[in-house]
């Protein structure tokens, strides 16, 4: 039996973050919005049936970017989670905050105690009674979290992202509006994408505010066509007209999430070629 | 008390690969928190052979349920009964149980209230997880799993038997299942009715349902049904017009599941009691099919209703 090597704690640590940064890097960024009447959710993402924005309860609503097969897994603890607390309870005492909680936790003891930590990065956001009381947490791989106010945004850019939409966020903006300034954030990552991101691509979601029971919308299809074409011709980027090419689901193969079932399948970054 | 689910055990659990449903979860990772749990474990083992009937907890009692044109409705009295006393008035017995379906309950209240609330969970979870709807079938399936769950808790005498009823978005077509304390489901046609007043609202719906009526006359065939069980049945309770305590109706169609508000249920309720202050056995039936044709739907209750059906 040979000896394993010595590695001093703070240079596995570094290895484990610097991996899942790395990890998540190669997938695209994510933001998530206040606007008027609700929260809003834009990913670029070509599949239709594998989300990375989902429900989780009445208010609460969850959005990742990363390795599919891990955020899911989070995705489904959570709503587990959830429901077992609303049920167990009341439907009331399930809350952002405490969801936010549980997710670092778990993060956290899987960056410190595995191997190999979760190559994700997640938002979980609570619709308020107004735009104030909105809630918004973004939890990263290593269990750390974080109170947003206004916006998020997640991904290897998420910095760069996060200055477009600090830049063009108003408080109070309608739908159209928030929509026009997270693809106009998304669309800044400069990979020549500028103006081409059409419905097909994206997948978008609200937590409408005031709505009974589950508060969880997907808005896809002629809503997102006539959405986004509000979004552009409102838009200071000079309302160039929706490329309604009707691209395939995946068409352009840069994002992820169209592993089969139970594919373990991370996010390819364009042309990186190391997708399993 | 109990344990607060937090443990590590427990997230453990959520983060292991599963099925949808949630009461299957439960049963894995928090089985305290199934209902009739407490049953079971108050009882110990061999209790079952040493049961007495249950003491008079508040027992729910007549649900109606129709099939209409375009959906069905279902329609609950409002009173609980813990033995000869009532124990509520405006207790609500029929629930939005998701989208396109709605449940009523008759037996204990109590365990029922905790089954409603399970399976409107059960229902929610699996759209959740798997991002697409139980089709009517699965969800009366799934009922009837958790119906048969109960029968250690049936056999002490807490009873609970559901009556559930949907909008099928695959076919277009309201449809009713029933269930015994064995499970079931059982699907009824054009109407059904369960609790202690449901031999005399089956009678009266028996008299007063048309295939393809409008949905305002069923529920006022609804309403009348719920009268008659009231009239005869000393667990129903009748409206209430004083305290203004009515049925509790649930609508369901292709634009999905509706209650009537108390104003609009009220009506209704108002417009019934306010016939039978005239005619206090309600509407009359026609003897002879033929003097029926004024009405405009006895051809085809005479063409598709059963041998029940046509003595009218």
């Amino acid at each position: 039996m040979s000896m394993p090597f010595y590695v001093s704690p703070e240079q596995a640590m570094k290895d484990k973050a610097d991996y899942a940064r790395k990890g998540i890097a190669r997938g695209r960024n994510s933001v998530v919005v206040t606007y008027d009447e609700g929260i809003l959710f834009v990913a670029p993402n070509p599949s239709s049936a594998l989300h990375k924005v989902s429900e989780i309860y009445d208010r609460i609503a969850f959005a990742a970017v990363g390795r599919y097969n891990e955020y899911e897994n989070l995705r489904v603890a959570g709503v587990r989670f959830a429901d077992t607390r609303g049920y167990q309870y009341a439907r009331e005492d399930v809350t952002a905050r405490g969801l936010a909680n549980w997710y670092a936790q778990v993060l956290g003891s899987i960056f410190t105690e595995s191997n190999k930590p979760y190559e994700v990065e997640i938002v979980v956001a609570e619709v308020g009674d107004s735009q104030d009381a909105d809630q918004m947490y973004r939890i990263t791989f290593d269990g750390s979290v974080a109170d947003e106010h206004g916006f998020v945004a997640m991904g290897g850019q998420a910095e760069q992202v996060a200055g477009v939409l600090k830049e063009r966020f108003a408080a109070g903006l309608p739908i159209a509006g928030a929509l026009g300034t997270a693809i106009a954030a998304l669309s800044s990552q400069g990979n020549g994408e500028r103006g081409e991101i059409n419905a097909s691509q994206l997948e978008v979601a609200v937590l409408a505010r005031g709505r009974a029971h589950r508060s969880f919308r997907r808005i896809r299809g002629a809503r997102l066509e006539e959405l986004l074409g509000e979004a552009r011709s409102g838009a200071a980027d000079g309302g160039k007209p929706a490329a309604a090419d009707g691209g395939k689901p995946g068409g352009d193969g840069k994002d992820a999430a169209d592993g089969g079932p139970g594919g373990a399948e991370g996010e390819p970054s364009p042309g990186d070629g190391t997708a399993p | 008390m109990g344990t607060d689910y937090l443990g590590g055990q427990f997230t453990a659990a959520c983060l292991s690969v599963g099925t949808s449903s949630f009461a299957d979860f439960l049963a894995t990772s928090a089985p305290g928190l199934l209902p009739g749990a407490m049953v079971a474990a108050a009882a110990g083992p061999g209790a079952q052979t040493a049961a007495r009937p249950a003491p008079d907890l508040p027992h729910g009692t007549t649900i109606v349920a129709m099939d209409f044109g375009g959906g069905v409705i279902m329609a609950g009295d409002r009173r609980s009964t813990a033995g000869s006393m009532i124990a509520q008035r405006d207790i609500e017995k029929v629930f939005r149980s998701d989208d396109f379906s709605c449940v009523g309950i008759a037996g204990v209240a109590g365990i029922g209230l905790e089954f409603v609330r399970l399976f409107q969970l059960e229902l929610e979870h699996y759209e959740k997880l798997e991002g697409r709807t139980l089709s009517l079938d699965g969800k009366a399936n799934r009922l009837a799993a958790f119906v048969r769950g109960n029968i250690g808790g049936a056999m002490q005498g807490l009873v609970v038997v559901p009556l559930f009823a949907g909008y099928d978005e695959d076919t277009g077509k309201g449809r009713i299942f029933s269930y015994d304390v064995g499970g079931g489901p059982y699907e009824e046609r054009r109407f059904h009715a369960i609790g202690s007043g449901s031999v005399f609202a089956h009678g009266s719906l028996k008299k007063l349902y048309t295939e393809d009526m409008a949905e305002a006359d069923a529920i006022t065939v609804g309403m009348h049904a719920l009268y008659d069980a009231a009239d005869d049945d000393s667990a129903t309770g009748g409206p209430d017009l004083t305290r203004r305590i009515y049925p509790v109706v649930a609508v369901v169609t292709g634009d999905g599941f509706r209650q009537l508000t108390d104003d609009e249920a009220g009506e209704y309720a108002q417009a019934v009691v306010t016939e039978r202050m005239q005619s206090p056995s309600g509407p009359i039936a026609p003897l002879r099919q033929g003097a029926a044709s004024k009405s405009g739907a006895s051809k085809r209750g005479a063409s598709n209703s059963g041998a029940s059906n046509s003595g009218a």
